[in-house]
């Protein structure tokens, strides 16, 4: 890890996971991101993601039943996010 | 361990053994097991395959199970539940609950297939003539589960 200068800000990454349907939808099962400044909780990283276009904003349009996980605990829009953290996105549960 | 996520079947006789084991204030065992259907929305389904979420799954399963043993007098509370692949009449998920008496044993049982189809990370998807599809979660799910609440 490098190491930084006085006042500067390291890049908040965080880990982001798409399970069943939104996986083959979106095509990804992973990845990495630097959180934009203005992302700081759930629903703003959920607004990010839709602004990519395309299945992104079809499957992830705010009336589509997307459920989410902030460092494996259930979470809803207003749960904070920071650097580190893995998030994930999938629809509505349906074990037993 | 009172949570187990695996691709292999389970032995329900062999699993109330285990979790008995000599136990002598035990006078109640409940369990449920869960079975693939060849028929769902009126379409007939050839298989099953189950994906969850490695490592949240499990800790969802053992917070459900927390909250069975705080809500009711249980002894033990074990979940099983199969991933992967499966056929018609093949195991899905099994739930044993120990307790003095039925009453406790039935409820907490219940109780943890209810939260479990609602708050535990799996995902069906079910081949039919058709093709292969993903399982919806159902509103009778949901209404299931605020029972408890």
């Amino acid at each position: 890890m490098t190491r930084m200068k006085p006042g500067e800000t390291q890049a908040a990454v965080v880990r982001i996971l798409y399970f069943a349907r939104l996986r083959e939808t979106l095509g990804r099962a992973e990845e990495e991101l630097v959180l934009p400044e203005d992302v700081r909780d759930v629903g703003s990283l959920l607004a990010f993601l839709r602004n990519r276009g395309g299945a992104w904003s079809e499957e992830l349009a705010p009336a589509r039943p997307v459920r989410a996980a902030v460092n494996q605990d259930m979470s809803d829009a207003q749960a904070t996010i920071k650097g580190g953290d893995e998030i994930a996105f999938f629809p509505p549960v349906t074990g037993g | 361990m009172a949570v187990r996520v695996q691709t292999a079947d389970f032995d329900v006789g062999a699993e109330i053994a285990r979790l008995r084991a000599g136990d002598a204030r035990i006078g109640a065992v409940a369990s449920f097991i869960g079975v693939v259907r060849d028929l769902n929305d009126g379409d007939a389904v050839s298989e099953l395959t189950l994906e969850h979420y490695p490592g949240m799954t499990e800790k969802a399963l053992e917070e459900i199970v927390a909250q069975a043993r705080s809500r009711w007098d249980i002894y033990d509370a074990l979940v099983v539940h199969r991933v992967g692949t499966l056929k018609p009449t093949d195991q899905i998920v099994l739930v044993i609950t120990t307790s003095a008496h039925r009453g406790e044993a039935f409820k907490a049982c219940e109780f943890l297939m209810d939260y479990l189809k609602t708050g535990a990370p799996f995902w069906k998807r079910e081949q039919t003539p058709a093709g292969s599809r993903w399982v919806d979660a159902r509103e009778s799910d949901d209404a299931a589960a605020r029972r408890w609440s």
